[in-house]
């Protein structure tokens, strides 16, 4: 049986260039952050008594406590309930004006489009800070704040749904000339209202965890309890509002989660 | 025949006729609710003043603060916050395979006592506040950089786990099936045929991880975890709006370029 | 041939699913040395799984099966991986590591023969990289040693698949539908390289078909199941059209 001829490997193939390029690359990004963040793992450990003496700590949660944050608990959520409904308010022309199925113009598309783009790179306890200098301390800036937050999300998503849509029925009335407000009304909304409904509640589910920390910045809800129990070095009641938070984010997830099933 | 369908709906037809209006009873309950118990209470005279201040300052903004060498500038400060975000979720990736495996269920198996309890360690993780961690671990290394490293290193493992132990749900079996009939042991089924199938999908969702935690980073440093998050609360509570225009048009810049960039590596992926 | 000592023998196998499905029902026959055997049936007549008690992929519930004269039952860890070894198996889905080379693919059939730290960093011998290309000359596919499985077509990846069977030296190959999700053509090379191995290597060969023609057209024997019941085997020479429509069609009648 005679040799076979074997293919040629091209030298980036034999020396596995790339695979190499890429390891390498890796670990001097790794080897530069270690640098640049001061990372120690020694020290990590060297101090692990003070961070498992926080721990101990806060593994007796002050139970009587949960009575204070009851009330601040239900701002919270209503904080994320009217932040979320003002963001999908608002989210909805800037969604319609970046469907490329609805809008032909590229250039208003292109400008919607960055403008989301541009809002959804603000993370949304810096909305707070700021937000909070403009209005000053109190749960305004923490609606503001997670409406614009949602704004950014909300319009994504939407626009998303929307040009996924059959484009048979508006089709069937641009013929018989049918404005784009009738069109919308009687073509577009059925088909979308439930995903609309249904990506609402998950913006919300969001919301609700994002909105338990805003507070930390001033801007109303839970978050001020949270800041005020660290700043006192009281972890016991840290602890509560942790669990708290957590019981109800984990609510409102099944409600949403519930809700959502039911919907699509 | 005819019977048969009007029965159903004549007896629906209350639930039908007067459904929705119970929905809007319930929504209109919620909102009144909502918008009672929150105090408008921060409308305050100054507010006009201060926002067309931050205007000022957005348009104006202090390009000195860019670059000037001391390792306190918008350049240095943005790489430390890309360091922070880069390594925690590097970090945060390895972390999270053994929570994925853990908490992914197996195609044969029945009870789901391992994976259950996996996915339920991976929800508490996710829900607890990213800067409670932070503040926690600026009292194990003091404040800077490295407790924003560890805090992004924790934090986003309940998200990274849940996503890790979904694509190894859904994968495709198929090569481990061939190793496996060809006599490999269970470790080389593993080498061999697991980790090439599901690695193009968690490198996929590593780099998105590093988008979110590139934002995360970058606020951190408001509780003293090191980045562009330190400078930006000190502008903003000494009231500096050029700088505040400055740090916003830098981190705008930031996440943008992060975020084209991996999206760009994610296409190649898949 | 038919007196020659069976390769295979199942006596009285059957298997039921956990949730009660029954799978394989009191199958017993032998299979001989160096046969070309086509299994047909509709899907879920238990051909999948008939195939795969053989080399344990799939459990028994009661009853035997030998292979070469040893029954295989009672086999764990080292022993069941050397009855895998000496049974190539070919699937539906090709079941290639899609983004490793081909060679990466072929020399991962013969991962029984190293540790697995060898295997992690690919430490293959020289010896055996040469007989990769050896496997794939066989299927006519030396030119694609390094490229990837998956920018391959449907008919090369399974010729690559059974290049990895190759490389187990193996004397059974089951084929579990190789060509259901392959166009004519490439069903043809497909099954003309299985033939070959057959024909030269006297490797026994048993193909689950769903294809009436392509049984008649390749094998030595056909046997037929329905609802994990052996109902039909016959030596080619006495296979008739009827025969096999019969099989398909009492099937749709019961149901």
């Amino acid at each position: 049986m005679s040799t076979p001829t074997i293919p040629r490997r091209s030298w980036t193939q034999r020396y596995h260039v790339k695979g190499i390029g890429w390891t390498v690359l890796l670990l001097v990004l790794l080897v530069a952050s270690a640098q640049m963040t001061g990372v120690n793992v020694g020290m990590f450990f060297s101090n692990l008594g003070q961070f498992t003496n926080l721990l101990v700590r806060m593994s007796n949660p002050a139970w009587d406590y949960t009575a204070v944050i009851i009330q601040p608990l239900l701002e919270t959520i209503q904080m994320a309930i009217l932040g979320t409904t003002i963001g999908a308010a608002f989210a909805i022309p800037f969604a319609v004006l970046s469907a490329s199925n609805l809008i032909h113009n590229r250039w208003l598309r292109g400008l919607t489009r960055l403008f989301l783009d541009l809002v959804r790179t603000l993370p949304d306890l810096l909305l707070a800070a700021i937000f909070v200098a403009i209005f000053g301390i109190g749960s305004t800036a923490g609606v503001i704040t997670l409406a614009i937050f949602s704004f950014g999300m909300v319009s994504k998503l939407f626009y998303e749904v929307i040009e996924t849509i059959d484009m048979g029925p508006l089709e069937a009335l641009e013929s018989v000339g049918a404005t784009k407000i009738t069109i919308i009304w009687y073509a577009v909304l059925p088909q979308i209202l439930n995903q609309f409904v249904s990506y609402f509640l998950y913006t919300l589910e969001i919301n609700v965890r994002a909105s338990t920390v805003l507070g930390y910045l001033g801007a109303g809800g839970i978050g001020v309890f949270l800041q005020r129990s660290l700043n006192e070095f009281n972890y016991n009641q840290t602890a509560v509002i942790i669990l708290a938070t957590l019981v109800v984010v984990l609510v409102i997830d099944g409600v949403s989660n519930h809700l959502r099933r039911v919907l699509l | 025949m005819q019977t048969t369908i009007t029965t159903p709906s004549q007896r629906h037809s209350l639930w039908q006729r007067w459904g929705w209006l119970l929905w809007v009873l319930i929504i209109g309950i919620i909102y009144f609710w909502t918008i009672n118990g929150l105090k408008f209470t921060g409308f305050q005279e100054s507010a006009s003043a201060v926002s067309k201040s931050i205007l000022h300052g957005l348009v104006h903004p202090t390009w000195s603060y860019v670059y000037d060498g001391s390792g306190e500038d918008l350049v240095s400060l943005i790489l430390q916050t890309l360091a922070i975000a880069f390594l925690g979720t590097i970090v945060s990736a390895l972390i999270s395979v053994p929570f994925a495996f853990w908490a992914a269920r197996g195609p044969k198996e029945h009870y789901f006592l391992r994976s259950g309890s996996g996915k339920i360690v991976l929800t508490l993780i996710r829900t607890f506040p990213e800067i409670v961690l932070a503040i926690m671990f600026i009292k194990a290394v003091g404040p800077g950089s490295y407790a924003g490293v560890l805090a992004v290193s924790v934090h986003s493992v309940g998200m990274l786990g849940k996503l890790f132990g979904e694509a190894i749900e859904n994968m495709d079996r198929g090569s481990e099936e061939a190793i496996t009939s060809a006599g490999g042991r269970s470790s080389q089924v593993f080498a061999l045929a697991t980790i090439p199938t599901i690695m193009p999908e968690f490198l996929s969702y590593t780099l998105y991880r590093f988008e979110i935690a590139v934002r995360s980073a970058s606020i951190l440093g408001m509780v003293g975890a090191g980045g562009i998050g330190t400078p930006m609360i000190f502008a903003i509570q000494t009231r500096d709006w050029s700088k505040v225009g400055i740090i916003l048009l830098g981190i705008v810049v930031m996440v943008l370029l992060i975020d084209s960039l991996s999206e760009q590596l994610r296409k190649r992926l898949i | 041939m038919e007196q020659a000592t069976p390769i295979i023998s199942f006596k009285g196998v059957n298997k039921v699913y956990n949730n009660g499905t029954v799978g394989l029902k009191d199958i017993s026959f032998d299979i001989p040395r160096g046969q070309f055997l086509v299994v047909v049936g509709l899907s879920g007549a238990g051909k999948s799984t008939l195939l795969r008690t053989i080399n344990r992929m799939h459990e028994i519930t009661s009853g035997e099966i030998t292979v070469e004269d040893e029954a295989i039952g009672d086999y764990k860890g080292k022993a069941l991986r050397l009855l895998r070894r000496k049974i190539g198996m070919i699937f539906q889905g090709f079941n290639l590591i899609n983004r490793s080379s081909v060679e990466k693919n072929v020399l991962s059939g013969r991962v029984s023969y190293y540790a697995t730290w060898k295997t992690i960093l690919g430490l293959f011998s020289k010896a055996d990289k040469e007989k990769a290309v050896h496997a794939l000359e066989r299927v006519n596919l030396v030119e694609k040693l390094y490229t990837r499985a998956d920018e391959l077509s449907g008919g090369q990846q399974q010729r690559v698949a059974i290049a990895r069977t190759l490389m187990q030296d193996p004397k059974i190959i089951l084929a579990d539908e190789p060509v259901a999700s392959l166009d004519p053509l490439t069903t043809k090379t497909v099954m003309d390289t299985l033939k070959r191995l057959n024909q030269e290597d006297g490797i026994t060969v048993i193909v689950n078909l769903h294809s009436v023609a392509l049984a008649r057209e390749y094998a030595d024997r056909i046997i037929g199941l329905r609802a994990g019941q052996l109902v039909y085997d016959q030596p080619i020479a006495k296979v008739t059209v009827d025969d096999l429509d019969q099989i398909y069609q009492a099937e749709g009648e019961k149901a």
